[in-house]
């Protein structure tokens, strides 16, 4: 896919939570395709800290609207700053980059999406896009508390969502993988992005229920486009580029051993 | 319109502006985002006769107005990069030059002797000076000895344009730049990176890998441009220098000091069109101080 290097200009800038924002962009043109999965390099100028881009996934895309949303966690000097955006600034985005989650072939597949904290971003627009195609996925999203859960109104709008929380302030109680779902149902493929530690418990669930399962890496990067190698992640074909050849990766491919 | 063409022995550059090794990939990864053709070459990333896995993950740090990284070489091999590489980037229009690497002075040779065979690769850069590998790398770059026996056995079997990359990691660079001037180096080309270090107080741990890293960015340019000087000075043959150059004025800087050509390295993940933006602002520069060629500026400091 042809990327692009753009300053797209910002919307708004919503506080959806004490450590989250909804950051809409927009253009005068009509944005690039983008697929589910896919991230952008986001420049964050002004701080000698924050000199290589970020990365962040593309959580939605309004094709009418021509926005792209990004969810963003203001975790340290970077991602503090774009949260600090206001309608108007611009924003250079490298994009769109990766590969991307599978597709259903039919509208007969049945889709999980396993996401926890802020891996539920790209999430969205996966389930946004499946609906589209008349397949309706199911949402298995985990939060910490009823009030880390994120979006939920919009991704009810295009499946089926279950919710586990640790304190079970909503939905089930648990991690993820302890979801009820999982026993009950069987999915033909399941598509995870979050914590490290629940996309290996969400591997090791599909493996014993054999089911294809893909997972959405995070590797640290500086280029984003294939040519540094330094975000590279140990898999059964070698060292591959979580930038160009993922994020998005067969479970199978990956050498999570536990 | 100023004259930007250049010449190192028989390369011929269209203007001065190169991408650095393990920056720009085989720039075919950046053909959406810039004319790959309107500089004055790309040099790929570094290549060794059998392939390497590279290290461990994490392989890069950022630091204040750098990065740190330990990537090592991973590369498909010679023999990989002849059959399937070579053909995707024969027919780009600008000089497409090989980084070489090795971990003996027959290895390096070896290597170069292949791609001597390459009819569209017109140059090497030799890679004396990776930070992150045990064997060789570096090892050869740090004494006269090493540089020496390296570009001797390369010399014998490599006909072409040959760069040989210093290390800036050592007491005198101008002493290991003229032991392989003596040794028949067609040019030198520095810096490669800084042997750096970062840590991550709350894991009581290393950022890295292994440790330690190369420094590349804007951190290292006034030290860079420092031994571009003195390397322009102590040699005859021409320099190409490289180290945080982010824009036509870091450029314009080492041509001043004494580059014959230069090279952007991580400034290209900040802005993968940096290249051409440089070789632009070097024209408009010279245009505005007229200056028919870049001629007129290169090692005009004493
Ligand atoms: C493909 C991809 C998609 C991503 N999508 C999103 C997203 O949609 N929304 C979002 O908020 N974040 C996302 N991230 C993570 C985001 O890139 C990092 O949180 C961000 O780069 C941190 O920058 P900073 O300057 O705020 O923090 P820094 O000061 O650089 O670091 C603060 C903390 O964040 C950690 N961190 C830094 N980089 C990463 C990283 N790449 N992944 C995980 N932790 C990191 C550091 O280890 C450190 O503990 C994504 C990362 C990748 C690789
Ligand atoms: C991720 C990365 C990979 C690199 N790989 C190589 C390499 O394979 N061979 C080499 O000679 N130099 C390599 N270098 C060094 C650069 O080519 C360059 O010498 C150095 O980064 C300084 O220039 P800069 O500050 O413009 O980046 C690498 C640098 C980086 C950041
Ligand atoms: S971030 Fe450079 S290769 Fe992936």
């Amino acid at each position: 896919m042809k990327k692009y290097l753009l300053d797209l200009r910002v919307k708004s800038v919503e506080q959806i939570h004490q450590r989250y924002v909804l950051i809409k962009l927009t253009d005068d043109k009509p944005l690039p395709e983008m697929l589910p999965g896919q991230f952008v390099e986001i420049r964050v100028d002004g701080s000698p800290n924050t000199f290589l881009r970020r990365p962040i996934s593309i959580n939605f895309v309004d094709i009418e609207a021509n926005e792209l949303w990004l969810l963003v966690a203001a975790v340290g000097e970077g991602t503090k700053k774009l949260a600090l955006l206001k309608p108007g600034d611009m924003l250079n985005c490298l994009l769109p980059l990766g590969n991307g989650f599978t597709m259903p072939q039919s509208s007969e597949e049945r889709i999980l999406l396993v996401g926890g904290g802020v891996g539920v971003a790209p999430l969205l627009y996966m389930g946004a896009q499946m609906a589209k195609m008349g397949c309706i996925p199911t949402f298995l999203l985990g939060a910490r508390t009823a009030k880390d859960l994120l979006m939920l109104d919009i991704f009810k709008s295009y499946g089926r969502v279950c919710v586990t929380t640790e304190d079970g302030s909503e939905g089930e109680k648990g991690f993820v993988t302890n979801h009820s779902l999982l026993q009950n149902e069987r999915f033909d493929r399941i598509a995870t992005c979050g914590p490290t530690p629940m996309m290996k418990a969400v591997a090791r669930y599909s493996r014993k229920a054999q089911t294809e399962c893909e997972a959405s890496l995070e590797n640290l990067m500086a280029c984003g486009l294939g040519a540094c190698l330094c975000c590279v992640e140990k898999t059964t074909e070698g060292n591959l580029c979580v930038c160009k050849d993922g994020p998005v990766f067969n479970i199978r491919k990956l050498l999570w051993q536990d | 319109m100023a004259r930007l063409d250049v010449k190192i022995k028989d390369l011929e550059l269209k203007n001065p502006v190169m991408t650095a090794s393990g920056t720009f990939g085989y720039g075919l990864e950046f053909a959406d985002l810039m004319p790959l053709d309107g500089i004055g070459g790309i040099i790929v990333k570094g290549t060794t006769l059998k392939p390497r896995e590279g290290n461990d993950y994490p392989r890069m740090a950022e630091t204040a107005s750098g990065m740190l990284n330990c990537v090592g070489l991973q590369n498909k091999g010679v023999d990989y990069f002849c059959e399937h590489i070579y053909p995707q980037i024969k027919d780009i229009n600008t000089n497409m030059i090989v980084n070489v690497s090795g971990s003996s002075p027959e290895d390096y040779a070896e290597c170069a002797a292949r791609i001597d065979a390459l009819e569209n690769i017109p140059a090497i850069e030799l890679n004396i000076s990776c930070p992150n590998v045990k064997d060789g790398g570096m090892a050869f770059g740090v004494t006269c000895a090493g540089a020496s026996s390296v570009v001797k056995a390369v010399r014998e079997r490599y006909h072409k344009t040959l760069i040989v990359k210093l290390s800036p990691n050592v007491t005198d660079i101008s002493e290991i730049a003229r032991a392989v001037e003596a040794e028949g180096a067609d040019s030198v080309s520095l810096i490669n990176t800084l042997m750096g270090m970062a840590i991550d107080i709350e894991r009581r741990k290393t950022l890295l890998s292994i440790n330690t890293g190369g420094l590349s960015g804007p951190a290292v340019k006034p030290v860079a441009l420092r031994m571009v000087w003195q390397v322009a000075k102590a040699v005859k043959i021409p320099v190409v220098g490289l180290g945080g150059i982010c824009n036509s004025k870091d450029a314009i800087e080492f041509l001043m000091a004494g580059a014959t050509a230069i090279e952007i390295g991580t400034a290209n993940f900040l802005d993968p069109a940096v290249s051409i933006k440089v070789r632009d602002g070097i024209n408009e520069w010279l245009d505005s101080h007229g200056c028919k060629s870049v001629h007129e500026i290169i090692g005009v400091i004493d």
